[in-house]
């Protein structure tokens, strides 16, 4: 399964199947902090992906000082 | 997992409401937070003139989107602020949003009709570009508010910038910034009232809110945020939140109902007379007001770009001893270093 991370944009691979919770844990990653997306949808979170999902793990938390 | 509302497929799991939603149901959730918001914290009404501050951002977006699905007559304000490529994108995002849903958009460019950009105006006060980037964005929304006969100005601040602020403050007891933390303000000699439509949304649920709606947004962050106290606070929040969902919300929403008065008077005593700025007729304490002398201070000042100013950062770090070996070890450091000189 190709996992695509943004800022820095990246590329994994991670063998399926595997459920969302599970894929953010194994990359350690929060998951009040990411969303993950598939096509032009959400997978929520006990979704399982498949070894030919392609997914983006995008970060929802901006920085901005104002 | 199964929509709450309709036993449909979910899209998406909220743990801190318990619920989980469909697309649709989703959609609608986000709408009824921030129609509730509006009306409990009395922002505006139906015939109000509502100017959203747009960044090209997942918030500003949502919230612009959000207003005109519920009926308010949202026009937005864009100011390029001449960050590089990022606020190229930027820039192309918002316009491109503006025009798919015949959108009224006003622009500022700060290097045309100001004479300088954030990188430069960064570089000549030797501040934290946030500080100069912080005064213009207010100052240019009041100014068009004014000028545009708006009613009230929206930011699109969500759960948990507000928490971070709060914790931000609360940390260093910040008394009369605690004092004025609410998701109005009121309109005030001149400064136009000011309303944070997205306060019962976390960013995760606007973030989530345009993906579904087919927003495009811009993704990558403001070069010059990398790494501030800011962000910190908010990663600490999650943790908690991941640990205990609801966290976020109980902090906030009980401060406001349980502490923020405490501290009204403290913000009030500081409260100083306002007169027009003598150059710009807008409401400040002092003869010329601070954005007038920002101007007068970096305009015409040789153009910093904003590659140069990372640059230049990093070289000082490394004399500093503070960057390692190996790219993460740059960018924790770069992180640091950059969150010591960042006031939220
Ligand atoms: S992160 Fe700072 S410099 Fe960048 S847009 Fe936000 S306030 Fe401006
Ligand atoms: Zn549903
Ligand atoms: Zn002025």
């Amino acid at each position: 399964m190709r996992v695509v991370l943004r800022n820095p944009r990246r590329e994994l691979e991670v063998a399926g199947p595997i459920s969302v919770t599970k894929l953010l844990r194994q990359l350690d990653l929060n998951r009040e902090s990411v969303l993950v997306v598939r096509g032009d949808t959400l997978v929520a979170g006990d979704a399982v992906l498949s070894d030919d999902d392609t997914v983006e793990i995008r970060p929802v938390i901006s920085g901005g000082a104002s | 997992m199964k929509c709450t509302v309709c036993r449909g497929e979910a899209v998406i799991d909220l743990r801190r409401h318990n619920a989980n939603f469909c697309r649709e149901h989703f959609l609608r959730f986000c709408r009824d937070q921030v129609a509730k918001a509006i009306a409990e914290h009395r922002m505006f009404g139906p015939d109000d003139r509502v100017l959203v501050a747009v960044s090209g951002g997942k918030d500003s977006l949502a919230l612009w989107d959000l207003l005109v699905e519920l009926g308010y007559r949202a026009e937005g304000l864009y100011i390029d602020l001449g960050i590089g490529s990022y606020s190229e994108a930027s820039t192309a995002t918002s316009v491109a949003f503006a025009e798919s849903r015949g959108l009224t958009l006003h622009r500022v460019d700060l290097r045309e009709e100001h004479g300088y950009d954030i990188p430069t105006a960064a570089a000549v006060t030797r501040r934290v570009p946030c500080s100069s980037c912080g005064l213009s964005k207010r100052h240019l929304f009041d100014e068009v508010a004014r000028t545009g006969g708006f009613d009230v100005v929206a930011t699109g601040h969500n759960l948990d910038d507000e928490a971070a602020v709060l914790l931000g403050n609360v940390l260093h007891w910040q008394t009369e910034y605690l004092g004025r933390q609410a998701p109005v303000l009121e309109e005030r000699d001149g400064f136009p009232k000011k309303v944070k439509p997205l306060v019962r949304l976390s960013e995760r649920e606007t973030a989530a809110y345009c993906v579904l709606r087919g927003i495009d947004y811009i993704v990558e962050e403001c070069p010059m945020a990398a790494g501030n106290r800011h962000l910190r606070y908010k990663e600490a929040l999650n943790a908690l939140e991941a640990a205990s969902p609801g966290t976020k919300h109980a902090f906030y929403f009980e401060f406001l109902d349980k502490a923020a008065d405490r501290f009204r008077p403290e913000a009030r005593a500081s409260q100083e007379e306002l007169r027009p700025c003598t150059s710009c007729g807008a409401p400040t304490t002092a003869e010329v007001c601070a954005f007038c002398r920002l101007v007068e201070r970096v305009r015409g000042a040789e153009p910093v770009p904003v590659e140069v100013l990372g640059s230049k950062g990093r070289r000082r770090r490394r004399r500093n001893g503070a960057a390692r070996d190996g790219a993460a070890a740059e960018a924790g450091a770069t992180a640091a270093a950059a969150g010591e000189r960042v006031r939220p």
